[in-house]
């Protein structure tokens, strides 16, 4: 027939499919020395983490869960487990917030549990306090924990639901919790323009809802309380010191009060459990459809297991690999389109897939010349013009220093990487998978750039410069001094000046450092970096596209 | 015997009516069609939607739901029969099957009613007559008192001649009705008093008679054939010993352990029996037989039984063939000799009963129905599909399944096998105790006797705790089943392949650790797993021991067929969840676990609070014996319902005083609903 001459001819002229992707990555000989040194180090980075996760999953303690469960009410993240859809997984962010942060006064987790999961179908952001923290409380690290996760919500477009039962901002601290742009107000802030927005605000009050407290199901789009909650500006002590009206919690703010007469909240609860049936009602009743507005393909796992990250990175920053090895157990088949791929070596990019969502990777592969500079920007801008998420795999010490690099527009050709990164407004995704030091935090998409989400690995580190640059820097500037009036400086006072630097950069450089003050989103096992990158991108695709408009590069 | 020849004529039957409903309806139906007779069905309202409605050629609307008003109207039915033009009507079991007056209402009609004539069902029908009868044809018969003196003292006289334990029973008694047994002469006259009092009752007649009581008897009952050219036959005996409530549940034939000698007697007793009152088509005389193959007649049943099918399975007969044969005047296809008897068949009856709650007859929905495949040798017989409903107006039964094999041990063997097969969702049901039953050594064995429920109820009814592995399926399916619809949820969504969907459990640096509850009964079953990956389980059973699990569902639209591994082990199963019902169906039998009900769901669902009485079962509600705002203490009776022909009492489950009063007599209700709403005196 017709159909099948065309169809042999078409056969014979392309006999090989020329559509098949390229795969990368290698074997990788697991049973050399090297391998199983790296392997170990690593291995032994990713139990340190799990354990020390561990603990703070557990909150406030034994004695004070136990209260909490005594109450008859349901740990905060029992609560949020049956909030999600059965099943469904839930990417927990910022687990280290507030990680020794204040000395002896610990707050796991910051006090305060954030991630996205999805709930009746929609993929959500999700803000439960922890009541057996602290009560509650807000202490710096819990406000700036609660406004990232709302900034995410915000870029995201993802529906917020606040389960509260707090006791308000930490009084003690209240320097760094309420006056600033970023304290407490802005939470509320926040919930009013997301809802100008259309992104739902629903609060489901499970405990204590005081003062500042308050506003949060008072300002939200739809609010439920359990039997036992309560909301009210003052607390019966307080009002019994400005009024002298004595009065039970619950005839000041209790569920039935404000579901029968004030209207601060709109439905009733018996439980937890019913609470969070009703919130899960409610996000059925949002109306909201995610439409990811990118080619979708069926995904594929890579070809090498991801574990293998661990014998290929290790934990010694100075050893390198190549960032390629890494992409291999990223993305789907392990398929890449390599762009530019004998141009600018130091920077890898390419086309793939993962979780089957089209990605751009960008990855180190060494220090930034002019031409990996270039060669980012312009990789930058066709992801951009293409609506296609881009992902940085950050290894990098910085840009190329020295006279020959200067002369070649070092500056300006980072610069326009820099523009590049900075103005594109498809979703970014960072993950630091070794060192991040100086500008090559700028070009690789550090957290002042916005990235939808940042994540560590534990073998990684963050500064300025590395430890041992800073002491040699501040060394040489000492030394000069020295000099120019004519002292001597032995080797001792160097290694005095010295070592306290290093052991600084080395402290403040550590990723639950890092993770402590929020400057990331989560430190991750990097086997798991594959799922939590496409939970990431799923996430971000609730946002519609928004068109990339760059500033003026530098020519 | 010798093969009568005469000019009986030939009345051919071209199209019955069947007036009947559920399996013996379909099983009727099924013998018409294949001999190219026409089949008429009726049905009452509660059977528009009906298997034998659906397989009948014509059917025709009788009346509403309760067979008084339905299939027990004789008029309905014969007018339906000339209407449609039937020549003969099969009155199949129970129902009008035995009615002397309906046998001569369809001779008077001039149509053939299916079964002996007036004459011998009304001889076989009063109990005394029949032994009369049979005593002058030399069938032995029990010792009994008889006589027209029905005074408490000559009753007692007697039973002081016969000898104790005395059994006191109804003349038109049956099924149980109206009879008791007096174990020693203290106990004689409460147990008449019983006897007669629900004798009036039930029969508003209460003459009794009185029978020596056989301990530990066997019920071993003969299928007899007669035509009207005056031949008989017998196709040997059933066993029908293990019984519920008087009523058969597990029949074999042929009976176990009879000598050849005992079998050809007790054959020739029945055709005997047959002979005396000029039997015509299919009958059951039935014998109880002592520990020494003594054997008396009881009585005869003139209609074909419940469990011919093992006859038939053992003869290589098909007696509805028979029966429509002789109706038609034919002679008995085959002579005594001819008939052979052939391996062992069992039939064991599914009911939608409770046997934990003294068999309790229940009805609902039969959500999931899935049975084993029918072959030659395993009949499935049944008036339900899946999607039908067990109706509160009739007899609970589901189907009959019938196994037949070279010997008893095979046909045993398959029978269990089989049992195991058949899969039932949406109400109670016997089956997990038929296997318990079919798999007691003493069955086994062919120990049988019709106490041989009670006398081993405590291996019958054993209280056996979940296997580890029973539990680590169900947990296991529970949470493939919650990841499957997850699956389904966003499969269909524009972003079908989301992680979100799809990465099921992950949790970020962490395990997934959840704890799963189950009820068994009332015994609360928890569950700690912990989640490698979509399909990798650390399941932790309430034993403490540990277990790596890991599983694949596969969801075939109304059940999940699991595969998974337990610590290395291979097993599969089948799961049909139903609401918080979650059903196993395991090689090592079936287990229903309730899954926990939130607080704020059982409020809704429930109606009841603690201290409200509630329907045990769906009924009728035949008497409310209570006032709102009467007094009651607990344990009182307040109402009394009617299911499955019995009656219930419903009592106060704690003093207080009648609130509401919320279904009045005559309304029919299903299970749990709640009848009467007490306060209780702690209420305030």
């Amino acid at each position: 027939s017709w159909f099948r001459q065309i169809n042999t001819k078409f056969q014979l002229c392309r006999r090989f499919s020329v559509d098949k992707a390229p795969k990368i990555g290698t074997e990788q000989d697991t049973s050399s020395a090297e391998y199983k040194e790296n392997y170990e180090r690593m291995k032994s980075l990713v139990t340190d983490l799990r354990s020390t996760v561990s603990k703070v999953l557990q909150g406030g303690g034994e004695k004070a869960r136990d209260r909490h469960v005594s109450r008859g009410k349901m740990l905060p993240r029992d609560r949020i487990n049956n909030l999600l859809d059965p099943e469904s997984p839930f990417l927990e962010l910022s687990q280290l917030a507030g990680y020794e942060l204040y000395g002896n006064d610990e707050v796991p987790a910051g006090g305060i549990i954030t991630g996205i999961g999805r709930v009746s179908g929609v993929e959500c952001m999700i803000v439960t306090n922890d009541p057996t923290v602290k009560g509650g409380t807000y202490y710096p690290v819990t406000v700036k924990k609660h406004i990232r996760a709302q900034e995410i919500a915000r870029e995201n477009n993802l529906p917020c639901i606040y389960l509260v039962d707090s006791g308000g901002a930490n009084l003690p601290r209240q320097d760094g919790v309420f006056p600033d742009r970023d304290h407490f107000g802005r939470i509320f802030y926040n919930q009013a323009n997301m809802s100008a927005q259309g992104i739902p605000q629903i609060a489901v009050v499970l405990g204590m809802c005081t003062a500042g407290g308050a506003y949060v199901p008072a300002m939200a789009d739809e609010s439920i309380i359990v039997n036992k909650g309560t909301i009210y500006l003052a607390g019966p002590p307080l009002v019994k010191a400005a009024t002298g009206e004595e009065i039970s919690a619950e005839d000041l703010g209790g569920a039935k009060l404000h579901c029968s007469k004030s209207g601060v909240t709109d439905y009733y609860a018996e439980d937890d459990e019913q609470a969070l049936y009703l919130a899960r009602r409610a996000v059925k009743n949002i109306n909201y459809t995610k439409n990811p507005g990118v080619t979708i393909k069926s995904p594929q796992e890579p070809l090498f297991p991801s574990h293998e990250l661990y014998g290929i990175v290790g934990a010694n920053l100075k050893k390198t690999f190549d960032v390629r090895e890494v992409i291999a157990r990223i993305v789907d088949g392990s398929e890449f389109d390599e762009f530019k791929a004998m141009y600018g070596e130091t920077l890898v990019t390419g086309f793939a897939r993962l979780w089957g969502y089209p990605v751009g990777i960008i990855g180190n592969n060494g220090v930034l010349f002019s031409e990996s500079a270039l060669k980012g920007a312009h990789f930058i801008e066709l992801c951009s013009q293409r609506n296609i998420p881009l992902i940085f795999l950050q290894n990098i010490t910085g840009f190329m220093v020295g006279r020959e690099a200067e002369a070649g527009g070092i500056a300006k050709n980072g610069a326009k990487m820099v523009t590049a990164v900075s103005c594109a407004k498809v979703p970014k995704f960072t993950v630091i998978i070794g060192g991040s030091y100086g500008a090559g935090n700028y070009g690789m998409c550090g957290r002042a750039y916005s990235p939808r989400f940042l994540y560590m690995w534990p073998n990684s580190r963050i500064s300025v410069m590395g430890g041992e640059q800073a002491a040699n820097v501040l060394a040489q500037i000492t030394r000069d001094q020295r000099q120019r009036e004519g002292k001597q400086w032995t080797e001792e006072e160097e290694r005095a000046l010295k070592e306290p630097v290093i052991k600084k950069y080395e402290i403040e450089g550590h990723p639950y450092y890092s993770s402590a003050r929020l400057w990331d989103d989560g430190v991750i096992d990097p086997a798991d970096t594959r799922t939590v990158l496409g939970l990431s991108i799923s996430a971000s695709l609730n946002q519609p596209p928004e068109k990339t408009r760059f500033g003026v590069f530098r020519m | 015997g010798i093969r009568h020849g005469s000019t009986i004529p030939h009345q051919p039957i071209t199209k019955v009516l069947i007036a009947n409903r559920g399996e013996i309806a379909c099983r009727v139906i099924r013998t018409a069609q294949s001999l190219g007779i026409r089949s008429v069905a009726v049905y009452s309202e509660a059977d528009r939607n009906s298997l034998h409605v659906a397989m009948a050629d014509e059917a025709y609307f009788i009346g509403p739901p309760p067979a008084s008003q339905s299939y027990l109207c004789q008029d309905k039915i014969l007018e339906v029969a000339k209407h449609s033009g039937a020549q003969a009507v099969h009155p199949g079991y129970g129902f009008l099957s035995e009615n002397t007056e309906f046998a001569e209402l369809c001779e008077k009609e001039n149509i053939i009613f299916i079964g002996p004539p007036a004459s011998a069902i009304r001889d076989m029908g009063i109990k005394s007559t029949s032994k009369a009868i049979m005593s002058k044809a030399g069938v032995p018969i029990i010792e009994g008192y008889h006589g027209e003196d029905q005074s408490t003292e000559r009753l007692k006289q007697e039973a002081d001649k016969i000898g104790y334990p005395i059994m006191i029973k109804a003349v038109r008694g049956g099924g149980g009705k109206g009879m008791r047994i007096a174990m020693t002469k203290n106990d004689f006259d409460d147990q008449l008093e019983s006897a007669k009092t629900e004798a009036m009752k039930s029969f508003g007649d209460q003459i009794m008679l009185l029978e020596k009581y056989v301990e530990t008897p066997r019920h071993v009952e003969v299928q007899v054939f007669g035509d009207r050219h005056g031949n008989y036959v017998y196709l040997f005996e059933r066993d029908c010993s293990v019984q519920r409530r008087h009523q058969k549940i597990i029949e074999e034939a042929p009976a176990p352990g009879l000598s050849e000698e005992v079998r050809r007697s007790i054959g020739e007793a029945a055709v005997r029996a047959a002979e005396a009152v000029n039997y015509v088509g299919a009958g059951t005389v039935e014998f109880i037989m002592d520990k020494h193959q003594k054997f008396y007649f009881m009585e005869m049943n003139t209609r074909l039984q419940v469990e011919h099918p093992v006859t038939e399975m053992i003869t290589g007969t098909d007696l509805v063939e028979w029966q429509l044969r002789v109706a038609a005047g034919e002679k008995i296809p085959k002579t005594q000799k001819e008939l052979k008897l052939k391996g062992h068949a069992f039939e064991a009856r599914i009911y939608a009963e409770d046997p934990n709650s003294n068999f309790m007859p229940g009805a609902g929905p039969l959500l999931h129905l899935s049975t084993p495949n029918p072959t030659d040798d395993i009949r499935i017989e049944t008036g339900v599909r899946q999607g039908d409903e067990v109706s509160v107006f009739y007899d609970p039964m589901i189907a009959k399944l019938v196994v037949w094999s070279e010997d008893r041990q095979s046909a045993l063997q398959r029978t269990i096998a089989a049992l195991k097969q058949y899969q039932v969702v949406g109400l109670s049901t016997n089956i997990q105790f038929l296997l318990d039953l079919a798999n007691h050594k003493e069955f086994q064995a062919g120990n049988v006797n019709t106490d041989f429920i009670p006398q081993y109820s405590k291996e019958l009814f054993p209280d056996q705790p979940l296997t580890s592995q029973a539990i680590c399926q169900a947990a296991l399916t529970m949470i493939l089943n919650k990841q499957d619809q997850l699956y389904r949820t966003s499969i269909d969504s524009l972003d079908p392949y989301s992680p979100f969907s799809w990465s099921t459990g992950m949790r970020v640096n962490e395990n997934r650790t959840q704890t799963v509850s189950l009820f068994d009964g009332d015994n609360e079953i928890s569950v700690e797993i912990i989640q490698y990956s979509n399909s990798e389980f650390e399941i932790k059973t309430p034993d403490g021991s540990i277990h790596e699990v890991t599983g694949e569902i596969e969801n075939s639209g109304d059940k999940l067929e699991l595969t998974c591994f337990i610590d290395g082990i291979k097993s599969s199963s089948s799961i049909v969840i139903n609401g918080n019902s979650l059903h196993l169906f395991s090689g090592t039998g079936n287990r229903e676990l309730k899954l926990p009900v939130p607080k704020y769901m059982e409020s809704k669902i429930g109606g009841g609070a603690a201290g409200d009485a509630v329907a045990p079962m769906p009924g009728v509600i035949e008497r409310v014996s209570v006032k709102e705002g009467s007094r009651v203490e607990q344990g009182d009776p307040v109402v009394v319902m009617i299911a499955m022909k019995m009656e219930y009492v419903i009592r106060a489950p704690k003093s207080g005083v009648v609130e509401k009063i919320v279904h009045q007599v005559g309304e029919t209700v299903s299970k749990g609903t709640l009848l009467i709403h007490l306060k209780e005196d702690s209420e305030s």
